[in-house]
């Protein structure tokens, strides 16, 4: 299953070298502050792990590295240029590729159609350019399989899938298509234990290949598995950012959980050990 | 339900025929056409003749041009209810604009296609730019252009009729192109028979094996999800109301250089005989689903249903009763054949 991020991994990934970097990056929806002062990098060859409660700007975070929405903030840069992505096509074209939680695929489309969808392969000069139908549903199928999702028909409505078959041929595409930076927001929280752990070995297999990875869930012991540095929101605002080195398991899980909101809460409770 | 398992690639299911069929968009509509003709058949006499065939053809192709680009716009999630309108619109632009001004019919022709298209991406700008459904913007527009028809016309012409054209250079060549007929044998065929086929072609080419028609379905189906993946959705949708636009003029010529004089409170009312045409042809109104060939059916049945029922010898006021019940029949079997595409047939 790493052969593929390999052959589509960008060669002139080097390992450590920062390919999105955020400074004082703010974002706002009319009065709503979504997001304030973040500061992130995406490095070549390593996983960063984005935690949050609900609501903390996680989606927010990667909707601005993805394109779909422009910060007014802070700057962006991506490979050293700064920038502001007008829309998900140029976070594409610069092999940003993204797994959304709620913005996965087309119901009605067939499966292969929505693997290729947005990045379809053509053959001949645009009027007359036709789709390489029969290549692409190869493709598509042999992708999925390497996922260890055996779709039985891959031209059958996408929306026939389960929920967590759905998001592994949303993967399935990120990882085919990304060739830089693959940005997974909750990619976990619909699958299964088995499921999961196939995403797991995804996330390692592109870090191997020199992609930069930006995972975001709220489940600690997922991103302590995979992750090399460790973000955690709290209302739109950075409240930790280490290494792998500077953090355990233990006091990801605390801050996570709520932190001193946690024992502030334990002590309001009051169930007092008799 | 047979399930036929090919050997290769292994544990590959390929559904059996019959729910393949079942899972096209048309099937609803083919099976209504077959019916229908078959009644007419039975009832009208004159109805089983090779120049009634192409009588209906003809009748078909005048709703069914445009009808296929509004069922391309639906397919892509929006509706245009200045279509039936904006034929008119075309045909007395470039009327009253030539004979107003006494120049060449070709250059009204082309400056009436550039405000179509003007009027197709505005629509489409103003979708896409507020939010605000397509329903109630291309109501407004479909106001504007009624009003403006009825208006301008009376205003230049004095009547509510444009003049006659037919001695102003280029209305015989742009007859030709638009508006011409040929034999075959004893039967006539209308050219825009023939542009309605090309344009079915066509139309089902792009769907089904076209970069454009996976955004067309895409922008329909989860418009979202689409541009999250990189499709561009502003530009696919402004383009489809264009298209519609662009078939709106096209069909506005062929009835100026036809008839030569418009009426100018004419179009009324088809913009829903298109959506009827996409609708019983298996387009859901939801967007997202349907096919070119299917809103062909639905407008072929169109254009039996009106000439069936002068050749049985029935009242054609009739006429509607009959298609509300088409619609009706149409959009329970699109609801039945959307619940059979999505639920899991294997695996």
């Amino acid at each position: 299953m790493t052969d593929t991020l390999a052959e589509h991994a960008d060669r002139e990934l080097h390992r450590g070298e920062p390919l999105i970097e955020m400074e004082a990056v703010g974002k706002s929806y009319g009065a709503i502050r979504a997001l304030k002062d973040i500061n992130l990098r995406v490095n070549a060859g390593e996983v960063t792990c984005v935690l949050g409660d609900n609501g903390a700007g996680k989606s927010t975070l990667i909707k601005i590295m993805s394109g779909l929405h422009p910060h007014n903030e802070g700057i962006l840069r991506v490979d050293g240029t700064e920038l502001r992505f007008g829309s998900p096509r140029e976070a594409l074209d610069h092999g940003i590729a993204t797994v959304y939680q709620d913005l996965a695929v087309v119901p009605l489309l067939e499966v292969w159609r929505n693997f290729f969808l947005g990045s379809e392969l053509t053959a001949g000069r645009y009027p007359l350019a036709g789709l390489r139908v029969g290549q692409m549903r190869e493709i598509a199928d042999a992708e999925l399989r390497k996922m260890g999702i055996e779709v039985k028909d891959i031209n059958q409505p996408i929306g026939t899938l389960s929920g967590g078959q759905r998001q592994c041929v949303a993967i399935a595409r990120a990882v085919y298509f990304g060739a830089r930076v693959l940005i997974l927001d909750e990619p976990t929280a619909a699958l299964g234990v088995k499921q999961s752990g196939v995403v797991l070995k995804y996330v390692a297999a592109a870090r191997d290949a020199g992609l930069g990875v930006v995972f975001i869930t709220h489940n600690p012991h997922h991103a302590y598995l995979v992750g090399d540095h460790f973000v955690i929101l709290k209302l739109g605002r950075a409240v930790l950012d280490r290494t792998r080195a500077e953090v355990g398991l233990d006091q990801l899980t605390t801050q996570m959980a709520g932190g001193d909101e946690l024992a502030e809460l334990s002590h309001e409770l009051g169930r007092k050990e008799a | 339900m047979a399930h036929s398992v090919t050997a290769n690639p292994p544990n590959r299911v390929r559904l059996g025929w019959s729910n393949r069929i079942l899972a096209r968009p048309e099937v609803g509509a083919f099976v209504a056409a077959v019916v229908i003709g078959i009644f007419f058949m039975v009832m009208a006499p004159s109805f089983r003749s090779a120049d009634s065939f192409f009588t209906v053809l003809y009748q078909s192709s005048v709703i069914g041009i445009v009808a296929v680009g509004v069922g391309l716009l639906m397919i892509g999630g929006e509706f245009d209810l200045s279509a039936g309108v904006i034929v008119y619109s075309a045909g007395l632009f470039n009327s009253m604009f030539c004979w107003y001004l006494g120049v060449n019919l070709w250059v009204g022709a082309a400056l009436s296609l550039v405000f179509c298209l003007m009027i197709g991406a505005l629509n489409g700008y103003l979708v896409m730019r507020t939010g605000i459904p397509s329903f109630l913007i291309t109501l407004g527009t479909f106001f504007v252009l009624q009003g403006a028809n009825l208006g301008l016309t009376k205003q230049i012409t004095g009547s509510v009729s444009s003049t006659d054209i037919s001695r102003i250079d280029g209305y015989d060549s742009l007859g030709v192109v638009f508006a011409s007929s040929f034999k075959i044998g004893s039967v006539t065929v209308w050219i825009t028979v023939i542009y309605w086929l090309l344009l079915i072609a066509l139309a089902a080419w792009i769907l089904q094996r076209t970069r454009s028609g996976n955004w067309i379905f895409a922008v329909g189906g989860a418009p979202d999800s689409a541009r999250a993946v990189g499709v561009p959705l502003v530009r696919t949708k402004i383009l489809l109301f264009m298209t519609v636009s662009f078939l709106g003029w096209f069909v506005g010529m062929h009835q100026l250089y036809r008839f030569n004089t418009l009426q100018a409170g004419g179009g009324v009312g088809n913009e829903f005989l298109y959506i009827i045409a996409a609708v019983v042809g298996g387009t859901l109104l939801t967007g997202g689903f349907g096919s070119a060939i299917g809103v062909a059916i639905g407008a072929f049945i169109f254009g039996m249903t009106s000439l069936g029922i002068v050749y049985a010898g029935w009242d054609p006021n009739w006429f509607r009763a009959f298609l509300g019940v088409m619609l009706l029949l149409a959009v329970l079997v699109n609801l039945y054949v959307k619940r059979l595409s999505t639920t899991r047939k294997v695996g």
